[in-house]
């Protein structure tokens, strides 16, 4: 089951560089390991993830088999205005999840 | 750094020749293909182009010694003052010995406010891993730290 954690702080002061923490569960299985029969098991990653704040992107990943299971990502950004920040991340297979969070910059 | 000059084609051949060689001979265990220091350096002028590489500015908090590979905390931080004029663009990790050169790639900009990223990665073996970030200016700077792997990450294990 897919399942988002984020941590953005409620509030910030105007100007304030502040962390923002995401983490989505996923097997983000390598491609690289093998059944006991031998066979590949077929590469199942998030290969992108995205933070946008107000609609204006902020942040950009590409993921590759070497980032660990249950992908774990902190970057920071400016508290210019209150409002919304988006999460998307998309991967093989299908794979696409977004999450929110809102800020209030005073 | 002259080893990370781009590799020749006979560079690639006499590679790929070895490689060749080595299937040949009876092994025990199914081992994944091994990115090599020649896959370092082409996965790094992937990114810089034909760019001067500059060493410094960069930093790259791992832990020297590292018991579980399958998931080893990484920061990567890049000194710069993160204004519109001189900002990072871009913080680009990569790898000697995991199947694939390439760890992940990070896209930022001044609204950062501080060029500063953190993540958990895979590590096949002990290795060098090496951060490489572009400036605004469309200079490179870059780091490298070597890490002692205890348990690999499971790229062999058996499901």
């Amino acid at each position: 089951m897919p399942a988002a954690l984020i941590n953005v702080p409620k509030k910030a002061k105007r100007g304030d560089v502040v962390e923002i923490k995401a983490l989505m569960s996923h097997i983000m299985e390598t491609g690289y390991r093998r059944t006991a029969a031998g066979d590949l098991v077929p590469r199942d990653i998030i290969t992108s993830f995205t933070c946008r704040y107000n609609g204006a992107e902020i942040f950009r990943a590409d993921f590759f088999p070497a980032i660990a299971a249950n992908p774990f990502i902190s970057f920071f950004t400016v508290a210019k205005e209150s409002g919304k920040k988006e999460f998307e991340w998309i991967g093989d297979r299908g794979f696409s999840e977004t999450a929110s969070a809102s800020i209030t910059v005073e | 750094m002259p080893d990370l000059a781009p590799s020749t084609r006979r560079r690639f051949l006499g590679l790929a020749g070895s490689a060749a060689i080595c299937g040949t001979v009876p092994s025990v265990t199914v081992r994944p293909a091994e990115a090599t220091p020649a896959m370092l350096a082409s996965a790094i002028r992937n990114v810089v182009g034909e760019a001067e590489l500059h060493t410094g500015k960069v930093k790259l908090d791992i832990p020297p010694l590292v018991e579980n590979g399958n998931t080893v905390p990484m920061t990567v931080s890049v000194t710069s003052p993160m204004t519109p004029d001189d900002h990072v663009k871009s913080i680009h990790v990569f790898n000697e010995k995991n199947p694939q050169p390439n760890i992940g790639n990070f896209y930022l900009g001044a609204q950062a406010g501080r060029a500063q990223v953190s993540t958990r990665i895979r590590l096949a073996d002990s290795q060098k891993v090496v951060a490489v970030a572009q400036l605004s200016d469309g200079s490179f700077w870059s780091t490298s730290v070597d890490v002692v792997v205890t348990l690999a990450a499971c790229t062999e294990e058996v499901l």
